[in-house]
Order: C-alpha cells, then structure tokens, then sequence
C-alpha cells in the first residue's frame, strides 16, 4: 500500500446545517442557503465570505429529485460566490464526503487557502416510487436493477448473508435503531428526533384522539415485530431499519491550518483521508464488508498514523442498521461477526466505549443523501468542540472518524479529524 | 463466438435464446459474470464467451415490499411481494436474478446455500419483449 500524505495541513473553522425534514415549501437553494449562514454563525472570530475561494458540492441527483441540473453554480451563486469555480461531485450517497475529500485535496495541494464544502439534497418532492426508482440508480442498471433490486433490496440481502453466517438476527438490527433514535432525540436538527419508546406513546396518543382504538404493544419489540406499525420494506429490513427520505443542506469552511487560528481557537483538523471504488455487489467475493471501506479506512489510518483503537467516536453511514453493523466491522472497531453483539450490549452507545452515530445516524437525523457526507462532520465538529448540548460525549474526543458510502459500497470515503491543543 | 461483442447487448440477446453465457479472459482465464469487455484480473483485452450450466448456490437474497415502479407494474406490491438475490454458479461466479420456486408467507424460510437452476423469464410483447434471468430453488 502506497503511504500517501498530505502536502499541507488542513482544518474546519466553520460548519452548519439546515433542519434535516420534509419541507414542501423549500428548494435544494433555500436549504443551502439555511446551512450556509449557520456556518457563517459558527466562525468563532467572524469572517468576510468574500474570501471563500471555491465550492465542492456534493449533490447525488437534484437532475431527478426535482428536474434541477447543474446545482454547483446555482449554490455557489446563491450564497454570492460566483464568479469563483463551483464544482458538482456525484458518487451516490458518498456525494458529500467526496466533496469534502476534493476540498480536503484542494487546501493540501496549497492551490487554495479558504475553501467551501456543500452538500444538499431535496428528496421529498418525488413520489416515493420515483424516489424508490432514483435510489435504486445508484446500482448497475444494466445488471441489478432488472433482478429488481431497490437500495434497500442490496442491503436486505447483504443482512441475509451476514445473518447466515455470523447468527445475527432481525432483533439484532433493531438494536441499532434504537440507539440511534435515543440519540437523534437530542439532535434538535433531527428528521426524526424522537426515541422508539416516545414514538410508541404519540401513536398511541394520536389513536385516542382520534377516538379509535389505540394499539395495544407490550414492549419496544412488540411494537417493532408490528407488521402495520413497522412493515417489511426489503425482507428482513422494515421501515425502522431504513434511513428516511429527507431534505436538507450541510456547510463546512475548510482552510490552511496554519490559517486556521485567524478564524477560530478550536480548530477541528483532518489528518487523514481515504476513499476507494468496487464493483457491482455480485462481483464481490464477500457479501458480509465492503471491501472499498476497508480499503479507504486503511489509507487513512496510514496517512494519520492512528489505528482504530485511537478512534474515541465516529459518524458512519447507517443509511440500514446491517449498513451500521458491518460499518462498524469495516472500520476495524470490532472484529467481523461481532459487530451486531456490540451494538446489542451498548457499546455503541452515546456512553459506550466507542460511541458511533451520537447524532441519531442517517436512520434518525435523515438522510438528504447529498448533504449526509458533511453533516456526518459536523457532528464530529460539535463533539470534539463540546458544543452537541444534550447529546454531548462525557470526556476528552482527540479524534474521531467519518465514514460515508455511496451506493451498495461502489464509493466508500472516510475522513481522521483530530482536536489539537 | 468471439466476434461477438462483449457488450450489455448481446448478454441480453444471450438471454433471450435461453443461454446465460460469462467471459473469460484468453490470457489468464479469469471468469466474469455479468460479461466484461476488459478482463480486471490481468487487463487484458482477449476474451471469449462461454456458456454457464446454470447449476448453483443461494448467496444471498430478499424480498421486495417496496419495488420499482417497473415491477410495480409486473403487479408486485406491498401486498404481493417478490423475491430476488445473488446466485453462486458451480463456476464459480455470482449474478442478480429474480428467485423463483420460494413461499412469500414465509420470506425467512429460504436457506443461504440452497441449490438453484437458472431460469428464463420471459416479458411483454412484440418491440417490448424482453427475457430477465431467474433462478428457481429446488
Ligand atoms: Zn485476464
């Protein structure tokens, strides 16, 4: 494996984000807008946005989603950039850590010095068959999508092979979905920021007030085995082991660290990057990791020089709670097999010993897929500045990781941040 | 049959003969399913067509609650789900197909490593008329 480094350092000074939600009443550009001035806010010492160089923004498919093309110039003019280069990037649901990534490359090469890193997506505007059949695009069209595949379809049967050959069970995933709506309660950004048991009560509350008879579940897993309150989407995934559709934008303000201290005392550094590409899932020799997040945490841990074991958090891509499970595998968190054991008995989380997706994840925070790359940093960013209130880890965070997928895996990008001093 | 192109193409018109036919490469021998133009083992470019059995193993699997609309329109819904995975051939190479021969008032009753013939499945009519691979659990 070749050692790659950067050529200089890199650091966030700002982020921000839009309300993650279904909002009917707001375009890919006011969402942007939203997240962009709350970055702006977040600048500890105040900056001039007229010296933002250029913007990456990842953006999976505003083309489809609501017959909107070319959105970099669109965003970038928005927010008053242009003339300055903006750059679409698409790889799926990785869009935004790619776009990152890019931003990340373009400090480090020294071209730059201030740089901008978007995300968006509006999803909710579409019919959820055409989302369903916009999703599913994100495979190999020519060879999965006939089989009749959707998005959840590829990690439904990639649960059915880990399922087979570690013993997991459904009951297990459902592990994982409870801990990351405990924690998207917290997350006042939140699609979905309320915990099962909560949920539990509304439906019941809703039912008497609309005087019918109000379901009648025993327990947490009672309510989830409900093939009404929680149908099968893709066997054996149901509703509550999927990430929703959402609408949402997400901000970073990336400079050159040894600028970073003209902006902020809390500068969050990224020291280590990765990313790599695989194959269609068929072509896959092991239907239980994804080889291109193995390949892409590897080349980061090498350029940072940090090992798994150094990670106090992280933010992965639980767009399905399998995807959680093997997420956390993949990144070396836990051996092959156990991870489904450790999200069970609470190492996961928010005061476990390696808390994963305090945010509430994709499956509770949303997952407007263009915009989850870089809201996955912002949470990283709010942890490791103590500044996530309620959800807030207990102790010191000196790293932590991201971890963003596009498709079934074709794109796995992963990003080290480190809090200095 | 080396004259025909390694193309989407002509796996299909395969397909409508009734043959699920992969590549392999004449300079290391790798095989690839679906059919590759470029051999990713060596990248060599010298390949030839063969024809699978059409004999293999469950890899994986699930069934479809929510489909795309095209299946939508096969009639498949929420009430009337399908099911569709990754075959291992006894060649040794896996492809997504629809799984046929399987009870949808039991989805969890399908084992992994289950054995499976390849099947042809034949849809709509006339300029529309197309053949999607299955396979049926025996
Ligand atoms: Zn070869």
């Amino acid at each position: 494996m070749t050692q790659r480094k950067l050529g200089r350092g890199v650091a966030i000074v700002g982020a921000g984000m839009s309300k993650f939600g279904a909002f009917p009443d707001k375009t890919s550009r006011d969402l942007f807008v939203e997240a962009f001035k709350e970055m702006r806010a977040s600048i500890d010492k105040g900056f001039d946005p007229e010296i933002i160089e250029t913007l990456y923004l990842g953006n999976y498919s505003s083309d489809l989603f609501e017959k909107q093309g070319h959105t970099a110039p669109i965003m970038a003019d928005a927010v008053g950039l242009t003339p300055r280069p903006a750059t679409r990037v698409e790889d799926a649901c990785a869009s935004g850590g790619v776009a990152l990534r890019l931003g990340v490359l373009a400090v480090a090469s020294g071209m730059y010095d201030v740089v901008l890193v978007g995300g968006v997506e509006r999803m909710t505007k579409l019919p959820t068959a055409e989302v369903t059949d916009t999703l599913g695009s994100a495979g190999d069209t020519l060879y999965e999508t006939p089989a009749g595949f959707t998005f959840p379809g590829f990690y439904a049967a990639m649960a059915t092979a880990y399922m087979h050959r570690y013993g997991m069970t459904p009951e297990h995933l459902m592990s994982v979905a409870i801990k990351n709506h405990a924690n998207g309660a917290l997350n006042p950004k939140a699609q979905f920021g309320v915990s099962i048991p909560d949920w539990m009560e509304q439906r019941v509350q809703a039912a008497l007030k609309k005087g019918k008879p109000a379901p009648t579940w025993k327990s947490i897993s009672d309510f989830l085995h409900d093939d009404a309150a929680n149908p099968m989407i893709a066997y054996p995934l149901r509703l509550f082991d999927c990430s929703p559709i959402t609408d949402g934008a997400a901000c970073l303000l990336l400079v050159a660290a040894e600028r970073a201290r003209e902006f902020t005392d809390q500068p969050i550094h990224i020291i280590g990057v990765g990313q790599a590409s695989d194959a269609a899932l068929h072509y896959r020799a092991d239907l239980t990791t994804l080889r291109a997040a193995r390949v892409a945490v590897q080349d980061a841990y090498a350029m940072a020089g940090v090992t798994a074991r150094d990670i106090r958090i992280a933010e992965v891509h639980d767009c399905f709670t399998i995807a959680e499970v093997i997420a956390t595998e993949d990144m070396e968190f836990f051996a092959p097999g156990t991870g489904f054991k450790m999200a069970q008995e609470g190492v996961t989380a928010r005061d476990g010993a390696k808390p994963i997706n305090t945010s509430g994840g994709l499956k509770s925070k949303g997952h407007p897929v263009g915009a989850s790359g870089v809201a996955q940093t912002i949470e990283i960013w709010k942890q490791m500045r103590g500044e996530a209130g309620a959800r807030q880890v207990k102790g010191d965070i000196p790293l932590a990781l991201t971890h963003n997928v596009g498709g079934t895996g074709q794109t796995a990008v992963v990003h080290i941040y480190e809090r200095k001093g | 049959m080396t004259e025909i192109a390694f193309t989407t193409a002509a796996f299909n018109q395969f397909l409508a003969e009734h043959k699920l036919m992969a590549s392999r490469c004449v300079e290391c021998g790798a095989l690839a399913l679906p059919p590759r133009a470029i051999c990713v083992a060596c990248h060599g470019d010298r390949l030839e067509w063969v024809e699978m059995v059409g004999k293999g193993k469950l890899a994986a699997f699930t069934w479809i609650y929510v489909g795309p609309t095209f299946m939508n329109a096969e009639g498949f819904s929420r009430t009337n789900p399908y099911c569709t995975g990754i075959v291992e051939l006894d060649e040794g190479v896996k492809i997504s197909a629809r799984l046929l021969g399987v009870d949808p008032k039991n989805p969890g009753a399908i084992k992994i490593g289950t054995p499976m013939t390849v099947e042809f499945l034949e849809r709509g009519a006339g300029e529309e008329k197309r053949t999607f691979l299955a396979f049926r659990a025996e």
